[in-house]
């Protein structure tokens, strides 16, 4: 029973790392109805950064908080630059140009940084708690409770302050909201700034785990892809519940299903996805999507 | 010269120049240009697929890899001859394609992105999974296909032209494919969507269908692969392949048939040339050719005349105004 726990506080830890993912998914696709395929590898620079940083001299926390920083302004300059251009363009242009984005991130970490894999300090204590009787990490109940922390941080964006409203109104109708006076193309940057701070949160919170090399985030991505569709695409509460209901879900099959174990734990998300796509289209908190000719 | 004569003279010329290859070139290039032909084979089905049908598949090295496998088994545990594990390959991916897009088609194009994505980064895993069959990260050796005595060519170039036989005829059967009624279905669902179906074209058939031919394209180049590589291990077959397939049907341009032999040339010869720079410079070519293309050439290499015709008919017509312009200011001056 205890281990049965543990497995479950660690599947809700990692789902909280794909739930950050799949929450900055979500704010993109909101937003833009984009996609981001290139999310996973703007994380993994980031956290590259932030391991550079580290090693330059400056204390882990504040390393990642410049890192957080710098992936904002990064991930509105991407928005400014590179999407802007497409916007509003179809599907497939759309899905080649964020892959090409992921190819060219991962392939200029490794140009800078190389191939090879490196250890990344964790901004938690590797010492276990005893809670009711069960031992947890205090690593996995610090990822769950920062991931609480940014949602409620999100909630209030959103709910509570002004830009929060032009955003949700830029999302929701672009060319009504700047005929109002909501500078629409600012709110999208700032979406994609976002975004790449939760991406960058994630990376640094999942290194830890995993090592630090080019390829940290394939795995994630998948995971989160699949979380934000059981969630539903549109839907931030749908991420966070995708993410832990992923988590958790691939964690007890590799623990408890053999044939499965670790080397297939990464089949999990995608017979989710297809279960998710067969059964429930528009996820467990999406909105419909109605066809219009 | 009108347009078809011109094109009929362009494709037999290319055709002359395909079967004059081995006889120019060393082993070494030969062998290359034997990897380019597999290439546009893979290439010209995710084409099919992503140019004519608009469902993107980011793991059609997945495909690939399961035609690789299936033709090196057989030959090689079955004892089954070359030629035949083609079409066995060929129909494996079909019935793999056509089970896998019955669910993932009837919905978003997205979404076919998202699960082809996960495919191809489980698929390497999947194969070290089954290492009973596959030896796994091992690899298997495979024959490769020998030049018979009478036809008095080395390995090399009979492997090539064999590989040259099979592309043509792949490149025949796509090229009837997509002016029969399949390739106008698909179109109009690309196009259309909603109009195809209100005329009766089955949406989920016809994707389904392309799919699957698509699928069956790379797996008749898995095999064609085996032939000319004689050797098969998960490494080869990781996201970069399908990446590649993918920056290849942008680069010779979506939805044409002669863009996937453009395509092939340039997966080929790039990373053997970038790797002289540094390892990671293959990718940043990728990266960056995907998005410079889709921002300035969406319709990629094959689409490059048509595009430059049409800026220069642009230029001359905007000539043309520009002196008609100064000759009704000159009448103007006169009155």
């Amino acid at each position: 029973m205890e281990r049965f726990i543990q497995v479950l506080v660690d599947g809700i830890a990692t789902g909280s790392i794909y739930a950050a993912v799949a929450l900055a998914l979500v704010l993109i696709f909101r937003s833009t109805g984009i996609v981001n395929f290139a999310q996973g590898e703007m994380a993994m620079f980031s956290t590259f950064v932030a391991w550079g940083l580290y090693e330059a001299g400056l204390p882990l926390g504040l390393a990642v908080l410049t890192t957080l920083a710098l992936s904002f302004v990064a991930g509105m300059v991407i928005e400014r630059v590179l999407i802007r251009h497409f916007e509003g363009g179809d599907v497939l242009t759309l899905v080649i140009v964020t892959l090409g984005l992921f190819i060219l991130l991962n392939s200029l970490a490794g140009w800078i940084w190389g191939f090879g894999n490196r250890g990344f300090p964790s901004l938690f204590s590797d010492d276990t708690v005893v809670v009711g009787g069960v031992t947890l990490s205090v690593e996995s109940l610090g990822i769950v409770a920062v991931l609480l922390g940014v949602v409620g941080l999100l909630f209030l964006l959103f709910q509570r302050t002004k830009v929060g409203l032009a955003m949700r109104a830029a999302a929701l109708n672009p060319d009504s909201s700047a005929l109002v006076g909501v500078r629409v193309g600012h709110m999208l940057m700032l979406g994609w700034g976002l975004a790449a701070v939760l991406g960058a949160l994630a990376g640094v919170l999942v290194a830890p785990r995993l090592f630090l090399d080019v390829n940290l985030m394939g795995a994630v991505l998948i995971y989160a892809f699949a979380a934000a569709a059981l969630g539903g695409f549109d839907s931030p509460i749908g991420a966070v519940v995708g993410g832990w209901v992923i988590g958790v879900s691939e964690n007890l099959a590799g623990t408890y299903v053999d044939f499965i174990g670790a080397d297939l734990k990464i089949l999990v998300p995608l017979v989710i996805i297809f279960v998710v796509l067969l059964f429930r289209p528009a996820g467990l908190f999406g909105t419909r999507e109605v066809a219009r000719a | 010269m009108s347009n078809r004569r011109v094109r009929t003279a362009m494709v037999l010329g290319l055709a002359a120049a395909a079967v004059a290859v081995p006889f120019l070139f060393g082993p070494y290039r030969v062998g290359q240009f034997t990897l380019v032909l597999v290439y546009a084979v893979a290439v010209l089905g995710l084409n099919l697929l992503v140019g004519y049908s608009g469902q993107i598949s980011l793991g059609h090295g997945a495909f690939f890899a399961l035609g690789a496998y299936t033709a090196a088994l057989l030959i090689e545990k079955a004892s089954v001859p070359h030629l035949l594990s083609v079409p066995a390959a060929g129909v494996v991916c079909f019935a793999a394609g056509f089970l896998f897009g019955v669910p993932a088609l009837r919905l978003h194009g997205l979404y076919l992105a998202l699960v082809t994505l996960g495919l191809a980064i489980a698929l390497p895993q999947l194969i070290k999974r089954f290492d009973g069959l596959t030896e796994g990260t091992q690899g298997l050796t495979v024959d490769q296909p020998v030049a018979p005595g009478w036809l008095g060519l080395a390995d090399d170039q009979f492997l090539y032209l064999l590989s040259l036989a099979l592309a043509a005829v792949m490149f025949l059967l796509a090229w009837n494919m997509t002016r029969g009624q399949l390739g106008r279905a698909v179109r109009a669902v690309r196009d259309r969507e909603i109009a195809a179906s209100t005329l009766g074209v089955n949406l989920a058939a016809t994707k389904t269908r392309v799919f699957a031919v698509s699928a069956a394209y790379a797996g008749v180049a898995g095999a064609m692969y085996v032939f000319a590589i004689g050797f098969v291990a998960p490494e080869a077959f990781t996201l970069t392949i399908s990446f590649a397939f993918l920056a290849a049907i942008v680069v010779g341009g979506l939805a044409t048939i002669s863009g996937a032999l453009f395509g092939a040339l340039f997966i080929e010869f790039v990373p053997v040339y970038a790797s002289d720079v540094d390892v990671a410079l293959t990718g940043v070519i990728y990266g960056g050719v995907l998005i410079a293309f889709m921002w300035l050439l969406p319709e990629g290499a094959a689409g490059l005349p048509r595009r430059l015709r049409a800026l220069a008919a642009r230029r001359h017509r905007a000539a043309e105004e520009k002196t008609q312009e100064g000759r009704l200011t000159q009448r103007e001056g006169v009155a």
